[in-house]
C-alpha cells in the first residue's frame, strides 16, 4: 500500500510535467494542423536559461519565467522565420515537420557548443532537501511545488485562451483560418502568440524537468518530445484537455507498468498501448471533447 | 653568472643538437576523440596525458638514441573515420604503436587493420570483453569491471555482511550490460541473494518508479550499473525517496566522475567503486604525474588520462628492451613481457591475453572526492 502511495506521487510529478510540455505541442496541431518537432530543443533551450538565471542567483519563479519566455521567442522567431514563409511558399505541410527536425538539431548543435554535452545540475537550493514522510510515503517539496506550478500554468493557459481576446483569436483560427479571416481575426498575430504560448510551455517544462530531476544536457529534448508526441496521440490531436489528463496517464503509466508488470517492459507497454488506441479509437482516449478542441 | 648561463644555454644546444645527430625517430599515433560528442571527454584527458608522456620520456634520454615522434589524429569518436586514420598511420606514416582509439566501438572496427599489419595497439579506454581478444598485437591498460568489481564487494562483505542486494542497470547500454553480467556472477558467487533486478534506458531521468520497488524489498545493497550521470541520479533519487545511509550502494568502473558528486551532492557520500587509478594514488610515480599534467594543462587528470600515460610507459619500455622497433614481433613480445613495471597505475604487467594485471582499489566518496576505501 504505501508503495502504492508512492508510486502514485512518483507518477503524478512527472506527469505534470509532460501534461505541461504536451498542451505546446497539442495547441500548434490543433490550431495550425501542423506538428512542430523543435518543441523538444525549446524544452532544453528553457531549461538551460532556467539554468543560467539560478546560477546567476535568481530564485525559482524567476528562473521559470527565464525559461518560459526563452522558450517563447524561440517559438515566436520559428513561426516568423521558418513556418510562416514555408506557408506562404506553398510549402506541403511534411515541410514544416522536416524544417522543425532541422531546427531541433541546430539548436542541439548550439547548445552543445555553448553549454558542452556534460549533464549539468541545478545549484542546490534549500528547498530541494525538504522532504515530508506521511506515512510511509516520501513527498519532496520539490514535487509539491512542480505539480502546483504546473496546475498553475495549465490554469494560466486556459484563462488565456478561454477569457482573453487574443485567446478567442486562436480559437477562431483553430475552428477555421478562413471563417477567422472574415471575422476579421488577425491571423497573423494569433499564430504568432500560439507558437509563443506553444514554446514558453516548452520552455517551463524544460526548467521542471530540470530542476525535479538535476538534469539539464544538450540532449534533454529528445526523450521529452517522444513523450510529448505520445501524450499528444492519448488525448488526441489537438485536444488541450485530453493532453492534461494523457500527460497524468503516461505518467502514472510509466510508473504502474514499472511497478506492476517490469522496468524492461515499460516502454514496449506505453507504445503498445498507443498502437492499441490508434487501432481501437484513432481519435485519442478523449476525444469526447473533440468540439472543444483548442 | 652571465658566463655560466651562456655556458649551460651552449651545453643545452650541444646536447640537442648532438642528440638530434644520433637520433632514430619512433612514430607512433594517437588516434583520440577530441571533438564530436560526449566521447571528447575521454578522449582530450588521454591525448593529453599521452603527449606528456611522449616529451617526458624523450626528454629523460632514457630510450638513448630513439626518439618518439607522436602523430595525434582526431576520429571525433566515429568508428568509420578511426578505420581510415589507423590505415593511413600504417600504410603512410609507418607508425610503430598506437594508443587508442577512445571508444570501445572504434577498437572492434579499427584494431584488426593493426592486428594485420602486426602494429601494436594499446588501448586505454576499451573496457568492454572481447577488445584483447582481436590478436596478439592489441593490449590495454585499462581496468576492467571483471578486475575491479570482485574487489569492492569482497570490501563491503568484510565490512557489512550484506545477505541480499538489488540491481538496476542501463539495458540498452553494451557496457552496462557487461557490468551487469559480471555484478551478477559475483554476487551469486558471493552467496547475496538478489532480491530485485530493474533496468533504465539511455535518457531517463526517473528513476523513481524503479527505486520505489526497490526500496519495497529492503536490500542490504544496491549495485548500479550505469555510466556517471545516471548513477548520480539514481543515488540522489534513492536517498529521496527514503532509501537508507545503511544500504550501500556499489557501483561500476564507469561512475568514475568528478560529476558523480557535482550532480548528486551529499546523497553520493559513501558510494562505492573499484577503479584501477585514483587521482589521490599516493605513489611517487603517479605524484610525479599527476604535478605534470597539471603544470600543463592546468587541470586535473583523470583515470583515463592515468591509462594512457601509462601505455606510453608501457611502450617506452618495451621499446628499450626489444632494443628498437624494426621488428614488429619482437617489440610485441616485449610489451607482452611487461612485468612489475613501475607507472602511474602502480606496478603493472600482463597476461597471457594482454590483460593488465594491476592492483585494483576500492573507492568511497567521500566530503565530495574519491578517496582509498578504508574498513572503519
Amino acid at each position: 500500500m504505501e508503495g502504492f502511495a508512492q508510486q502514485i506521487v512518483n507518477g503524478l510529478s512527472i506527469g505534470s510535467i509532460y501534461a505541461v510540455f504536451a498542451i505546446g505541442c497539442t495547441l500548434i496541431f490543433g490550431v495550425l494542423n501542423i506538428i512542430n518537432l523543435a518543441q523538444g530543443a525549446f524544452l532544453m533551450v528553457g531549461a538551460c536559461a532556467g539554468l543560467e538565471a539560478a546560477r546567476l542567483g535568481f530564485p525559482l519563479p524567476v528562473a521559470l519565467l527565464v525559461a518560459a519566455v526563452g522558450g517563447g521567442i524561440l517559438g515566436a522567431l520559428s513561426e516568423q522565420f521558418m513556418f510562416r514563409p514555408l506557408r506562404k511558399a506553398g510549402g506541403h505541410r511534411w515541410m514544416g515537420l522536416v524544417a522543425s527536425l532541422a531546427l531541433a538539431r541546430l539548436l542541439v548543435g548550439v547548445a552543445q557548443e555553448i553549454f558542452g554535452t556534460e549533464v549539468q545540475a541545478y545549484p542546490p537550493s534549500s528547498i530541494s532537501t525538504i522532504i515530508w514522510q506521511i506515512g510511509g510515503v516520501r513527498i519532496q517539496a520539490l514535487q509539491v511545488i512542480i505539480i502546483l506550478a504546473a496546475l498553475l500554468l495549465m490554469l494560466l493557459f486556459a484563462f488565456i485562451l478561454q477569457r482573453t481576446s487574443i485567446g478567442r483569436a486562436i480559437r477562431t483560427v483553430a475552428f477555421s483560418e478562413d471563417v477567422a479571416q472574415i471575422v476579421g481575426v488577425r491571423v497573423e498575430s494569433a499564430t504568432l502568440v500560439t507558437f509563443f504560448i506553444a514554446g514558453a510551455l516548452a520552455g517551463a517544462a524544460g526548467l521542471l524537468l530540470g530542476v525535479l530531476f538535476n538534469v539539464v544536457s544538450p540532449f534533454m529534448g529528445d526523450s521529452a518530445l517522444v513523450k510529448g508526441l505520445t501524450v499528444m496521440i492519448l488525448g488526441g490531436l489537438g485536444n488541450i484537455p485530453g493532453a492534461v489528463a494523457g500527460g497524468f496517464l503516461l505518467g502514472l503509466l510509466e510508473v504502474f507498468s514499472i511497478a506492476y508488470v517490469s522496468s524492461a517492459f515499460r516502454d514496449a507497454i506505453g507504445f503498445g498501448l498507443i498502437f492499441l488506441i490508434l487501432l481501437v479509437k484513432p481519435t485519442g482516449l478523449f476525444s469526447g471533447f473533440e468540439e472543444r478542441r483548442a | 653568472m652571465r658566463t655560466t648561463l651562456a655556458t649551460v644555454v651552449f651545453a643545452a644546444l650541444g646536447l640537442s643538437f648532438g642528440a638530434a645527430a644520433h637520433a632514430k625517430d619512433v612514430k607512433v599515433g594517437i588516434v583520440q576523440a577530441t571533438s564530436g560528442g560526449s566521447a571528447a571527454l575521454y578522449g582530450i584527458m588521454q591525448k593529453n596525458a599521452a603527449e606528456l608522456a611522449v616529451s617526458e620520456i624523450n626528454a629523460s634520454g632514457t630510450l638513448g638514441d630513439l626518439k618518439l615522434v607522436s602523430i595525434y589524429q582526431d576520429d571525433a569518436g566515429d568508428r568509420g573515420q578511426t578505420v581510415n586514420i589507423f590505415q593511413r598511420l600504417i600504410s603512410q606514416e609507418k607508425v610503430k604503436a598506437i594508443f587508442g582509439p577512445t571508444l570501445t566501438n572504434s577498437a572492434f572496427a579499427a584494431d584488426p587493420l593493426a592486428q594485420k599489419a602486426k602494429v601494436p595497439v594499446i588501448a586505454s579506454s576499451n573496457t568492454a570483453p572481447g577488445v584483447t581478444a582481436m590478436g596478439d598485437f592489441i593490449f590495454r591498460t585499462c581496468a576492467t569491471e571483471p578486475m575491479v568489481f570482485p574487489g569492492v564487494l569482497d570490501y563491503v562483505i568484510k565490512k557489512r555482511a550484506p545477505k541480499t542486494s538489488a540491481q538496476i542497470y542501463g539495458i540498452d547500454d553494451m557496457l552496462m550490460k557487461t557490468a551487469y553480467d559480471v555484478h551478477k556472477k559475483a554476487l551469486e558467487k558471493a552467496g547475496i541473494k538478489i532480491v530485485a533486478t530493474e533496468t533504465f534506458q539511455k535518457g531517463d531521468v526517473d528513476y523513481s518508479a524503479q527505486l520505489t520497488k526497490i526500496k519495497a524489498t529492503n536490500p542490504d545493497i544496491i549495485v548500479i550499473g550505469g555510466l556517471a550521470e545516471e548513477t548520480a541520479n539514481i543515488v540522489r533519487q534513492a536517498r529521496q525517496l527514503g532509501i537508507p545511509a545503511s544500504t550501500i550502494m556499489l557501483g561500476a568502473n564507469a561512475a568514475i566522475s568528478t560529476k558523480l558528486h557535482d550532480l548528486a551532492g551529499p546523497a553520493a557520500e559513501g558510494f562505492l567503486v573499484g577503479s584501477g587509478w585514483f587521482i589521490g594514488y599516493d605513489s611517487p610515480r603517479n605524484k610525479a604525474f599527476v604535478d605534470a599534467y597539471r603544470a600543463k594543462y592546468n587541470a586535473a587528470p583523470d583515470t583515463f588520462a592515468a591509462q594512457a600515460y601509462a601505455a606510453v610507459y608501457v611502450f617506452a619500455d618495451a621499446l628499450k628492451r626489444a632494443g628498437g622497433a624494426d621488428d614488429p614481433v619482437k617489440l610485441r613480445d616485449a610489451i607482452a613481457s611487461t612485468k612489475d613495471l613501475e607507472t602511474s597505475l602502480g606496478k603493472i604487467s600482463f597476461d597471457a591475453n594482454r590483460e593488465p594485471v594491476l592492483s585494483t582499489k576500492v573507492l568511497e566518496l567521500k566530503d565530495g572526492k574519491f578517496v582509498l576505501a578504508s574498513g572503519d
